[in-house]
Formats: C-alpha cells, sequence, structure tokens
C-alpha cells in the first residue's frame, strides 16, 4: 500500500474547508456567545429550522466519519466496548460514544460544545433511534425532540404520513426547539431559507448529472461525499452554500467541456476505463486508499446511492418555500435510507441505464444494516435487469478492523477484469454486427 | 413420593411442542382450508394486534424464524455474515414454500433488518400484501394515536380487498375479549411460575407461549385454561436453583437447547421477553367500546411493554426491567441477545449500569437461532447460579 501524498484540492473542496472550519470554530464559541446546540443526524435533517432559530447544528454521524479519517476511530470504539457496547453493533454509535468519553473533541482539536437539543430525526435508520436513547444518558436533562418519519414501506408518500409530521413538527418539534432557542419561528426567514435550498438542490442535481458525459467529469462518490458536504453539514438554506454551488457547478462544467476526467487526490484521471454506479457507503478509516484503487484502475463512478442518503433530488424533489412543513415532511421521507427495496431498486436500475455505466458494485458495511441488510437481493435484481457484471466487497463505516485493503483490491482487480473482458466481447459483436 | 406431572399436561405440552415448531404452519393451513373467506397473515416480531385479523376472518400467524430446526441454504446466499440469523431462516422458508398459501405478511418496526425484509418479500413477491408495520413513536393520541389508527385501517382494507370481510364492532370486540383472556391466562402461567417454578419448565411455557402463535386464539385459550387448571395441582419439589429474568430475546428466538441449558446450569427462569407480541399489551384493552379500534390504539400507547423497539424517551426501560425483577423476585438478569441484534445489544450497556445501581445481579451472552454448543453457556450460567447462591 502506498504513503498517500497530500491531496491535490479543487478550488470549491477549499471553499468547503473554510465553511465547515467556521462553523467549528462557531461551535466552540458556542457557549462563550450564548448560541444553542443540536445534536442532529443528516439523513432527514432539517438543518432550515435550527438555523432559523439561531442554533447551530451537531452531526454525530459526521464527527463519527471525521474520527475514522483522522484515524482516532479505533481508539474510540474499542472504549464504547469496554462499556458494555457489542462488538457487533453499528461503530458511528461506538465511535461517537468514544469520542464523547475522550473529550468530545472536534476536527479542529477543540473540544465540540454539550447539547441544548437532541433533535432526534428518526429517518431511515432504527439505529438512530437507540443512538440518541443513549446520547440522552450521557447527557442527563438535555432537552429531547423526537421526529419520527415513517418508512416508504409501499413505494410512496401518503397524505396520513403528511399529516403525522406535520404535526410532530407543529405541535412538538418546533414548539420544543424554539423553548431551547428562546425564540419564536421567524416562518418568513425559513420559507427565504427553503428557497435558499431549493437553489442548493437544483445546482446540485446540475453538478451530479455532469457525470452522464463520457468522460465524466467527477467521481459521483469518493468526490461525492464532499461535493454533497453543505447540503448535509450544517449550511443547506444558506447563502454560502448557495455560492458553493454555484462554485462548483462552474467548476465542473468546466471540466466537461475540456473533456477532462475527475480529479483525485493525486491530480486528474488520465483514462475512463469504467464507469461505475456503487451502492453503500465508503469506507472512512481508509478512503485515500480505496479510493485510489478506482482510480490508479480507470474506475470513474457516475452515480451512487450514499451520495443520496442526505437526500434524493434527482429524481424531483425540491423544498418548497410555500409550503414549508410539508416540504420537509417530503424531504425526510424521501431519502435514500427511507425508500423501501423496490425503490432502491429501481433507482439504481435508473442510474446504470441513464449514466451508462459499465458495472455495479456493492460496498457493503458491517455497521449499517438499513444500506446492507438485502444488498444481496438487490444486486441479483440489477444483474437481471441490467445485464451489467455486479460486484461486492465489504468493509465499515469507521472500524478499521473492519477494513482488509488487499482482500478488497483483490476482490476489485478480479472484478474490473471481468469489466474489459465483458468490454472486449461486446466490442467484438459490434463489430461483427 | 413426590407427585409427578399430570398425565394430561404432558400430553398438552407435547401438542404445544409440536406445533409450535411446526414450520410448515399445518395447523393454519388446514384451518384455512375450511373456508374459503378465511386468510393466513404472516407476521414477524415483535408484536402486531391479531385482534384486527381475528375479526377480519384471518388467522395471525407469528413467523419466529426457522431456529435449528432447518439447514440455511438459500438464506445465507441472501445475508452477509454480520446480519442476524433471524431474516435468513425467514426468507429460506419463504423460498422453500413453507410459506404458500400464506396471504399477506407484516414486518412489525423493530430495526432494519426486519424492515428491509418487507422489501426482500415484495421483490420476491410473496403475499398478496406485504407491509412494514410502523408503529408511532410519537405517544401523542391525536399525533401518534391517528397515525397507528391509519395504519391499523390500511391493513384492516388489505384483507377486506382479499377476502370481502367487513369488519363491524362487535367483531372487533369480540376479537379483543378473546384476546384479554389469552393475555390473561399467559400471565397467569408466569404468575405460578413465579411461587412454584418447578411445576413447569421454561422450555414448557416456551411452547406453550409459542403454539399459540400458530393457531387460532379460540384453541389456544381451551388450552391455557386446562393447563392453568393442571398448574394448580400440587406436584414436583423445588431445587435449589436461582430466579432469572431472560432479557433481550424477542426477536431471534434462543434455541431450545440454550434455554433448557439455562434451567439445568441451575435458573428458574421466571421472566423473559422471548415472545414479548403476545404479552406486548399489559392488561385488558376495553372490549365492550363504541370504537373498539381505537380501544386498540389506546392500548398500544399507553399499555405496552417496554421494548427496544419502541422510543424510551420518559418511560426508560431501565427501570421497567428493574421494577420486573423486584415484582418477580428475581434474583439477577441474563442478558440473552442474538448476535448482531442492534436493538438488544444497544440497550444493554443501560439495562446493565440500571442492573448494577440497583444491586441486581448479571450476566450477558449472545448466541444465534441455531447455536449448537451450549456447553460455555452452561458453565457460565452455572458459575452464576453458584456465585448468587453462595455470595448474595
Amino acid at each position: 500500500m502506498s504513503n498517500p501524498k497530500e491531496a491535490i484540492k479543487e478550488k470549491s473542496m477549499v471553499i468547503q474547508k473554510d465553511m465547515l472550519a467556521n462553523l467549528f470554530t462557531e461551535l466552540s464559541n458556542a457557549k462563550a456567545n450564548g448560541k444553542k446546540v443540536v445534536y442532529t443526524f443528516v439523513p432527514g435533517n432539517l438543518v432550515e429550522l435550527i438555523l432559523a432559530l439561531d442554533m447551530l447544528p451537531v452531526y454525530p454521524e459526521i464527527n463519527a466519519l471525521q474520527s475514522g479519517m483522522r484515524k482516532k476511530s479505533g481508539s474510540y470504539i474499542k472504549d464504547a466496548e469496554k462499556l458494555g457496547f457489542s462488538e457487533d453493533v453499528c461503530t458511528y454509535v461506538k465511535c461517537d460514544i468514544g469520542m464523547m468519553l475522550n473529550g468530545n473533541l472536534g476536527p479542529t482539536g477543540e473540544k465540540l460544545p454539550d447539547p441544548d437539543l437532541l433533535l432526534l430525526s428518526y429517518t431511515g435508520c432504527f439505529t438512530f433511534l437507540k443512538w440518541f436513547e443513549n446520547l440522552e444518558r450521557l447527557y442527563p436533562g438535555v432537552e429531547i425532540a423526537m421526529l419520527h418519519t415513517p418508512y416508504q414501506e409501499d413505494g410512496q408518500i401518503t397524505d396520513d404520513q403528511i399529516n403525522y409530521m406535520v404535526k410532530q413538527l407543529q405541535e412538538e418539534v418546533i414548539p420544543k426547539m424554539e423553548k431551547v432557542a428562546g425564540k419564536k419561528m421567524d416562518y418568513d426567514r425559513l420559507s427565504k431559507m427553503l428557497e435558499n435550498s431549493a437553489r442548493q438542490e437544483e445546482l446540485w442535481v446540475k453538478v451530479l448529472e455532469t457525470a452522464k458525459n463520457r468522460p465524466s467529469p467527477i467521481d459521483s462518490y469518493f468526490a461525492g461525499v464532499y461535493y454533497m458536504g453543505p447540503l448535509n453539514t450544517g449550511f443547506r438554506g444558506t447563502d454560502a452554500a448557495v455560492e458553493y454551488y454555484e462554485e462548483l457547478l462552474k467548476e465542473v462544467t468546466e471540466r466537461m467541456n475540456l473533456g477532462l476526467s475527475p480529479v483525485t487526490p493525486e491530480g486528474e484521471m488520465k483514462e475512463e476505463k469504467f464507469r461505475l454506479v456503487v451502492e453503500g457507503p465508503p469506507n472512512w478509516t481508509n478512503f485515500r486508499e480505496f479510493w485510489k484503487i478506482f482510480y490508479d484502475l480507470g474506475a470513474v463512478i457516475v452515480a451512487s446511492t450514499y451520495t443520496k442518503v442526505g437526500g434524493v433530488y434527482d429524481t424531483g424533489f425540491r423544498h418548497e418555500p410555500g409550503k414549508p412543513l410539508e416540504s420537509l415532511a417530503r424531504y425526510c421521507m424521501g431519502v435514500y435510507t427511507n425508500l423501501n427495496l423496490p425503490q432502491r431498486v429501481d433507482l439504481i436500475e435508473h442510474y446504470i441505464k441513464e449514466y451508462k455505466a459499465d458495472g455495479f458494485l456493492i460496498n457493503s458495511i458491517k455497521s449499517c444494516n438499513s444500506f446492507s441488510a438485502g444488498q444481496l437481493l438487490m444486486m441479483r435484481e440489477i444483474e437481471q435487469r441490467c445485464e451489467v457484471p455486479v460486484g461486492f466487497i465489504e468493509s465499515d463505516l469507521v472500524d478499521p478492523r473492519y477494513f482488509s485493503y488487499a482482500n478488497i483490491k483483490n476482490r476489485l482487480e478480479s472484478y474490473f477484469q471481468m469489466l474489459e473482458q465483458r468490454k472486449q466481447i461486446l466490442a467484438r459483436e459490434e463489430a461483427n454486427a | 413420593m413426590m407427585k409427578q406431572q399430570p398425565e394430561r399436561l404432558l400430553t398438552l405440552l407435547e401438542e404445544c411442542k409440536t406445533l409450535a415448531f411446526d414450520l410448515n404452519f399445518t395447523y393454519a393451513k388446514e384451518w384455512k382450508s375450511k373456508s374459503k373467506y378465511r386468510l393466513l397473515v404472516g407476521y414477524l416480531p415483535i408484536y402486531v394486534p391479531r385482534e384486527i385479523m381475528h375479526a377480519a376472518n384471518a388467522l395471525g400467524v407469528g413467523i419466529m424464524g426457522a431456529g435449528d430446526r432447518k439447514q440455511i441454504i438459500k438464506g445465507d446466499a441472501y445475508y452477509q455474515s454480520y446480519i442476524c440469523h433471524l431474516p435468513r431462516g425467514v426468507i429460506e422458508m419463504a423460498l422453500d414454500n413453507n410459506l404458500d398459501n400464506f396471504d399477506g405478511f407484516l414486518f412489525p418496526s423493530i430495526c432494519d433488518c426486519v424492515r428491509n425484509l418487507s422489501g426482500m418479500f415484495k421483490l420476491v413477491k410473496r403475499g398478496k400484501f406485504q407491509r412494514y408495520f410502523d408503529y408511532p413513536q410519537n405517544f401523542e393520541k391525536h399525533i401518534g394515536g391517528t397515525f397507528y389508527r391509519e395504519l391499523l385501517e390500511t391493513i384492516i382494507k388489505d384483507m377486506f380487498q382479499i377476502n370481502d370481510m367487513k369488519i363491524t364492532a362487535k367483531h372487533l370486540n369480540d376479537s379483543i375479549a378473546l384476546y384479554n383472556i389469552n393475555r390473561r391466562l399467559i400471565e397467569k402461567i408466569y404468575d405460578i411460575r413465579k411461587e412454584f417454578p418447578w411445576r413447569l419448565s421454561a422450555v414448557d411455557v416456551y411452547h406453550i407461549i409459542r403454539a399459540g402463535m400458530v393457531i387460532n386464539v379460540e384453541k389456544h385459550n381451551e388450552m391455557l385454561e386446562e393447563i392453568v387448571g393442571l398448574l394448580n395441582e400440587d406436584y414436583g419439589e423445588p431445587m435449589d436453583n436461582i430466579r432469572v429474568v431472560i432479557s433481550g430475546s424477542f426477536c431471534e428466538q434462543p434455541p431450545i437447547g440454550l434455554i433448557r441449558s439455562i434451567e439445568m446450569a441451575g435458573c428458574y427462569i421466571i421472566d423473559d421477553d422471548f415472545m414479548l407480541g403476545s404479552r406486548w399489551i399489559q392488561g385488558d384493552i376495553d372490549d365492550a367500546s363504541q370504537d373498539p379500534l381505537n380501544a386498540i390504539v389506546d392500548a398500544f400507547l399507553t399499555q405496552s411493554a417496554p421494548s427496544s423497539a419502541v422510543y424510551d424517551y420518559g418511560n426508560p426501560k431501565s427501570a421497567r426491567l428493574i421494577k420486573k425483577v423486584k415484582d418477580r423476585n428475581a434474583d439477577g438478569v441474563i442478558f440473552c441477545a442474538a448476535s448482531f441484534c442492534d436493538p438488544a445489544l444497544l440497550d444493554q450497556p443501560d439495562l446493565q449500569k440500571a442492573c448494577d445501581a440497583a444491586g441486581v445481579a448479571h450476566i450477558n451472552f449472545q448466541f444465534h437461532e441455531n447455536t449448537g454448543q451450549f456447553k460455555v453457556i452452561k458453565e457460565q450460567t452455572g458459575t452464576f447460579s453458584d456465585s448468587i447462591k453462595l455470595w448474595v
């Protein structure tokens, strides 16, 4: 395994880095400045409500993944296991708890403030519920607001489900948030933020759709997780995020017009050999090495499901300023992990066809049953419907014990050989036709 | 000479044992075959209100996994090694036609594995309907209660579309009354075991309750009435066992060998959460209501048992577990969760902490439904039992 050099960053990544640094500085000064802090989750996040009440969001999953990238998650997880958490359970939860046990230091090395409110947006992941029960015990007496997002079990959003969510928002979640914030919700301000959100979502979809181009100017998975950052890490609805996505789209469009391949941590990819659709989150502990296996072999991810975990926008959903609560409800119910399995298969099939992918790959995550349970059946369905080679690898989110570089590289190399062979066969058939 | 278990009880227990582990659900299928208007609705752990099925001329059939009674071949090709065992057994049964003739399936909201299994049943097209039973995590009547009622109405409509059976208030009240009796009789068995645990083994209790998940409630009530009557006879002798509560086995079921090993190691299992769904509603549901569906909703909101499937804000499970230990006069808790069971395992540290604070001894181990080796568990449990007998 090579020792990764300092990553080469696109301009938009630098902008985002600054946005995040500012947020973490604000967080470290939150108590001194009298700012209230809300812990919440990425899928189905209600960041516009948080920001409209001048509070600051903290996302435990983001903390966990950043701990993974900073190689701290392994010891955090072990500390949580010493408290009695089983080796079998979600490592995001254990990493988060371990991080708190070790002083709750954020990526800047400064302590993250304790929560004033736990906003449990229980969307698309049952473990969130258990996670917040545990957090509640770590912060006794903290205020709690719970938003239960119904699962799209029948592949649709019903009026009953919307009414249920809107009532929860109106009568429980927002009043609790107002109480903690010490102010009333300004619905005009909220609408303005939702207008921004819709604009960001529009721009984000345009960025994603550039991957339909050949070569794709972006990697929709490894770079995609950075691109989706502002939408998922506390900036959706802000002017800053609009500027970010305008810049990102400009940058990506320029690359597309120049016929350039994606930028990787080691510079521009030379040749796009394989176009893939990927299902499942990435591994964070060995993110760079993991990505490198792909770009070294000329594989570009043209669409991924993980980048839809904070919201599926490329099938048409946009936040609506005129219907704030209803559209927040629809947003929550529409995130990828809240879709039922047939919907997920349909979406992947659409990606494979629309983005003209050569293959479909699943990175199955030990910690994440919401993604992983059922993936082997999804893989068969896709193989039958799309007749593309499918691949399956396994790793974990933030537990370094479950990332086997040699095993994954070996499997991927075999998979890419299969893709290469298929390409040759298809080319011969086309020549003979 | 010590009086033995009554012969009639032994016969009933044998019948329950056969019913409990009939993975072809022969009794239920025969029940259905007697009328074209009868339906079979399979449900997974933990809880569904069987009253609405009964009122719609349907038999709710508990699908508790394949346990150690079926070799899993296809199921392992559908699930990664780090996913619990229950769903692979269930999909194996579905693909092997064990669940043929079932009209629909309900997948209660317990975890993401069971949730996604509902989608797998849609993809492999088993049953005429497959519903994730997404019960509310909001317990305000006009919010969560309304949502829950709509959920129940949807399932009633699913059944109506198959058998044209319209549920009346009388139907539903009658069904509620039958399940009230059922719950009371089950609790009666636990109450008798609290006083005289030697009269019936935990394995026998397990068979009795699990049998009730695959037969009609009328027949189960008859069996329970008779069993309760027989349990009131004075027989057997107490052993020098400790008294334990089992916690964490509410979804994937431990193999019978494991339950037996715990008892053989010197522990009377005085209470458990093995088939929590049958005991979910604590106390009776109003069976004389003008709006019985509302009564079922109210019972869910206010009379649900503590469970890892329900957000426990304001009513922590830990306090309720300690209360159960005290009420049952138990000496300790055995945390016995299935491997990879996030709901049970993520609750465990807090429950253990509560036990420590209350001075309640506890041990823990994990299992698969097809675990075949119990030696280590027996030794661990035996040591636990001895330590309580000697030192507490």
